[in-house]
């Protein structure tokens, strides 16, 4: 496989097909952060409700490329039911993995790691994050 | 013109598997430029207007000769160019001084969907601070300026047309000459965009009669962070400065100053002289290949890759019917950012995205477009590398899934 078809996985186009968990919801116990690259128009909105430790549910809207979007479906499918701790070591090991810096490779990403391929292209690393950084940040406004 | 010798002329193009076709963006800079910027630095690297003494007299002059090319490369006199950042802070320049200082709430500004958000921007917040009306021409099916539409928008309340020469991204040519002369029928004045035109054609401002008009080095083979904003005489030494400090006043008491004569009441500051001086040499190396070559030879490349285009199927063209040198078009289902990695890994430089002109984006109704631009070091070469690519970049997104 060379680096374009290891970037295209299947994973990547299924989720970017048929994404998990997508359509806002109108429920103030929901965290909402919505983040856009205006240079190539990514634009996603990632919502999550923590209950007591843990994340409850996360759901996603947006716009974009093949990567951003996937991305978004695969977070929210890998982070619900996590407590929220373990989903803010996974957001941080699944960035750092992106750009290259170095991760705990004993933090388990699941379907997130196919976004590993990423690495390769620099100019797309940004695609592959802002749901992930929009998570993050609804993780800080609940707290 | 011999674009294979002058390939040679450009550093970056050493690599020679690299195909750059975003000149629309940035283009490349030949050594000529940076070797006139590097003579600056080695030999006279210090301040312009300043130092009593040699060498500040010569930098002050070589800053002074690249005025002067420019003057002469747009058929205007020396005292009406500004050198400011960029196109951006030039347009900038005319909305905060003449625009905010000029204009009320009875007045109207016409715009364009077409336009860079350096044009647009500035006057949106003309209008939001002094209650103007921004108004936009109806572009016709093509997305063009049309004299007819113009029309529609001009009237005795019109103050400022801000327009485009060439559309960054559909490539079309405004027809100027006639707007402005319709402008000027009921009192308005015509700010011009022509970043994307002076590197390409050639600009007359005394035969357009245009009273402000501003573009760019970097996308005419000159430095980043220099630009020109040319505007008449008479108004610029009537428009207020916009930035106070160093070099630009004349007598300066406790309480208040008086300005210099334009240019220099709008060049506060240590000016960007390296890069002037690398324009100066930029406009040289343009003016030896001659602008309707370059022009010429931009159309011919953009029409035999139109004409390759058109022979593949899913892919949809913006603007087939541009007269310049840029082409917007999208692989059908295949979002651009998606697309130009596949470009870029056969080393094809090109653009995804807004292009700073989401107005345009949203008219065609699209989430971004693909954007190809030519420039004297392209060949018909590269038009067959990128067409290779982007029938092999169809095939794999496909192959996929998309």
């Amino acid at each position: 496989m060379n680096n374009l078809e290891i970037l295209y996985r299947q994973v990547i186009m299924d989720h970017y097909k048929n994404p998990r968990n997508k359509g806002l919801i109108n429920d103030p116990t929901y965290k909402t952060v919505h983040i856009k690259n205006p240079s190539c128009g990514d634009d996603i909105t990632i919502q999550s409700k923590i209950e007591g430790n843990i994340v409850k549910d996360v759901r996603h809207e947006g716009t974009g490329c093949s990567i951003c979007c996937s991305s978004a479906s695969v977070l929210s499918e890998t982070l619900k039911g996590k407590t929220k701790e373990d989903a803010m070591i996974i957001s941080k090991n699944y960035l750092n993995m992106l750009s290259n810096k170095e991760y705990d490779e004993n933090v388990e990403l699941d379907e997130a790691i196919v976004y590993q391929g990423v690495r390769k292209f620099p100019a797309r690393i940004k695609c592959a994050s802002i749901a992930w950084k929009a998570f993050e940040g609804t993780v800080e406004e609940s707290e | 013109m011999d674009p294979y010798q002058m390939r040679k002329d450009f550093p970056v193009l050493n690599d020679e598997t690299l195909v750059y076709l975003d000149t629309a963006a940035s283009s490349l800079k030949p050594r000529k430029v940076l070797e006139a910027m590097d003579e600056y630095y080695e030999k006279y690297g210090v301040n312009v207007h300043r130092g009593v003494y040699n060498i500040s007299y010569i930098a002050t002059s070589k800053y002074e000769e690249a005025r002067e090319k420019v003057s002469d490369f747009i058929n205007a006199s020396f005292e009406e160019i500004i050198f400011t950042r960029g196109a951006s802070s030039a347009l900038n320049l005319v909305a905060s001084s003449y625009g905010l200082n000029n204009l009320t709430k009875d007045d109207e500004i016409i715009v364009s969907e077409l336009e860079h958000h350096s044009q647009v921007l500035p006057w949106q917040n003309v209008s939001n601070i002094t209650g103007a009306k921004l108004v936009y021409i109806p572009l016709n099916k093509e997305g063009r300026i049309t004299i007819e539409n113009f029309k529609k928008v001009l009237n005795s309340k019109t103050k400022i047309v801000a327009i485009n020469y060439v559309s960054n991204v559909m490539g079309y040519v405004s027809p100027l000459k006639e707007m402005i002369s319709l402008a000027h029928d009921f009192g308005a004045l015509v700010s011009v965009d022509a970043a994307q035109a002076a590197p390409h054609m050639v600009v007359d401002v005394k035969d357009l009669d245009c009273d402000f008009l501003a573009f760019s080095g970097h996308k005419m083979l000159g430095p980043t962070g220099i630009g020109i904003l040319y505007g008449k005489r008479d108004l610029l030494n009537t428009m207020p400065p916009v930035e106070f400090g160093g070099d630009m006043n004349d007598n300066v008491d406790l309480y208040s100053a008086s300005w210099k004569d334009a240019p220099y009441k709008f060049e506060t500051g240590t000016p960007p002289i390296a890069e002037a001086i690398g324009l100066g040499a930029a406009i040289e190396y343009i003016n030896e290949i001659g602008l309707e070559n370059i022009h010429n030879h931009e159309f011919m490349l953009k029409e035999y890759t139109i004409k390759k285009m058109k022979e593949l199927k899913d892919i949809t063209i913006y603007n087939e019917t541009s007269e310049t040198g840029i082409i917007s078009f999208n692989v059908n289902g295949v979002h651009p950012h998606d697309a130009i990695t596949f470009f870029d890994g056969d080393n094809i430089c090109m653009r995804a995205g807004h292009h700073c002109a989401q107005l345009v984006i949203k008219w065609l109704k699209v989430v971004a477009t693909l954007r190809v631009s030519f420039y004297v070091y392209n060949t018909i070469e590269d038009c067959d590398k990128f067409i290779e690519s982007l029938k092999n970049a169809r095939d794999f997104f496909k192959s996929v899934g998309f």
